[in-house]
């Protein structure tokens, strides 16, 4: 297949040394392996993601999308804007379609961006990285790329919210979306088929504000996992994976429960199948270390 | 603030429906709701409401500012959009729960010491400070949002978190100083200005 090119947003968390950096490691492997070039927007800001709102209205959470967008256009004309994160991707997404179907605020939007010297059409696609591996090459191609099977690793997909609500991807139902586990397969890897809290909120950024009511909701997404006999939990959300793996601490001095469950990404699961190594995977980022997973990889 | 709460309450005086309609993200929406509580049982923090959004809708339409505007309700939202998605009548309820939030803030009614709160306007701060969030400021400021002594617990308590994201690389001390950032600060913070100049003479002129 021809390189393929698209406009990148890799968002805040996926900076040197931020909390998804092992993500961006990991997706940079995968890219590689597929002969995919990631142009990154020269300059991108935040998205605010979805807790921006307390501070800033509509108007001044809209613009920052729509800076993104704008520099998208002047540096990446033409290109697909491709996110990782999925609040960076709903967040744009969002932006995009709220331009479209409000003159009025498109016309507020560039009257703000002209302060910065840019101007928005907003014309281009706004996509995830899991609808560019999905629509752009397939299940069948991604799985050519294949080296190193996952063989016997059980693996529970957790799709979580923001990648899956409320855009999704093509073709999947809310409820119960099937690309996590079809990419785990595709892998080699057994995908958790009954895991009943695949599309659970893990409390998003309230888990900072309400870590109680949070890790509650936290706690009963790592049993399922347990209860379907997972190996470990893979995320397509950098807020899935760090409020899933990092407070297990916590949770088991206050439920009294033994969990040690890995949370990977699917691209880091990708990564070691095409190949790539322990470091190449970013799993040196891991606070719990999957194991099997780690095997394959110094294999 | 409270100028323009009561500016607010002169001006709709016989319809808050009407005012969240003009003043509130999405609130045009808030008359299409047929109260048929699927947002409220589809909440994953729905028991924490005091008034899940059904009810809020509800409040909305029978002029209970006062009890819509000063509840903690809508700061519980985890945006996690299963409302949105599972609404018969298509309502973007998140937003609206967003957009109630943030009116409230604006006429200085949110309840004291509320945490979602807090912790959205130091994200807000901190991302607007340099265009990009800056992680371990912010956890530190949200370590501290509840005074020094809290702070200390809250650090202590927080230690395994902390060195954990450090040992695996995934946090590091220079973002003290200084840290991540775009380039045209000027220009993105004259676009937020302009943004905001034009979102609050809009208000202004809805209370006038």
């Amino acid at each position: 297949m021809a390189k393929k090119e698209y406009s990148f947003y890799p968002g805040c968390s996926s900076q040197k040394a931020a909390s998804s950096s092992n993500y961006q490691v990991s997706v940079d492997s995968m890219c590689n392996e597929l002969d995919i070039q990631l142009n990154t927007i020269p300059d991108w800001n935040c998205c605010s993601a979805s807790i921006g709102y307390a501070g800033g209205g509509e108007l001044p959470r809209i613009a920052l999308s729509a800076r993104n967008l704008a520099l998208s256009e002047q540096a990446n004309p033409g290109q697909d804007v491709v996110a990782t994160c999925a609040a960076c991707w709903l967040a744009t997404k969002e932006t995009k379609e709220r331009l479209h179907e409000d003159d009025g605020l498109m016309e507020e939007t560039n009257q703000a961006l002209s302060a910065a010297g840019l101007n928005v059409k907003a014309d281009q696609k706004v996509r995830h990285m899991v609808e560019v591996l999905i629509e752009d090459f397939g299940y069948d191609e991604l799985g050519k790329h294949v080296k190193k099977p996952l063989d016997g690793i059980k693996i529970a997909g957790y799709v979580g919210c923001q990648t899956n609500r409320p855009f999704g991807i093509d073709g999947e139902s809310f409820e119960n979306p099937k690309y996590l586990d079809k990419l785990v397969e595709t892998m080699g890897a057994e995908p958790i088929e009954k895991y009943e809290k695949k599309v659970q909120c893990c409390g998003g950024a309230l888990a900072f504000s309400e870590p109680e009511k949070s890790q509650a909701m936290i706690k009963d997404i790592i049993e399922a996992a347990y209860d379907g006999g997972a190996d470990m939990i893979a995320t397509p959300c950098p807020v899935c994976q760090m409020n899933v793996e990092v407070y297990q601490n916590h949770i088991n001095k206050k439920y009294n429960t033994k969990f040690k469950m890995p949370v990977v990404y699917y691209s880091q699961l990708m990564s070691v199948a095409y190949g790539k190594n322990y470091k190449e995977s970013g799993l040196n980022g891991q606070v719990i270390t999957p194991e099997k997973l780690s095997i394959i990889a110094k294999k | 603030m409270g100028n323009l709460n009561t500016t607010m309450i002169e001006k709709y005086r016989n319809s808050f429906l009407h005012e969240v309609e003009a003043n509130v993200e999405e609130g045009e929406w808030v008359k299409m709701c047929m109260q048929c509580g699927v947002c409220s049982g589809s909440c994953p923090l729905g028991p924490h409401w005091d008034h899940p959004p059904q009810e809020l809708f509800m409040m909305i339409r029978a002029g209970k500012r006062e009890e819509v505007l000063t509840s903690s309700s809508m700061w519980m939202c985890t945006s996690c959009y299963n409302c949105i998605v599972r609404c018969p009548r298509e309502l973007p309820i998140t937003h609206i729960m967003h957009g109630l939030a943030h009116y409230a803030k604006r006429l200085g009614l949110v309840p004291e010491n509320q945490q979602t709160e807090k912790f959205a306007q130091l994200f807000w701060d901190n991302l607007t400070n340099t265009g990009r969030v800056n992680e371990l400021k912010l956890g530190l400021k949200l370590y501290f949002m509840n005074g020094f002594g809290e702070g200390i617990k809250m650090s202590l308590k927080m230690q395994d978190v902390g060195l954990n994201m450090l040992k695996t690389g995934r946090m590091s001390p220079f973002e003290l100083l200084g840290g991540h950032s775009i380039k045209d600060k000027t220009g993105f913070h004259a676009m937020l200005q302009k943004a905001k100049e034009l979102e609050d003479a809009k208000i202004a002129k809805h209370g006038a």
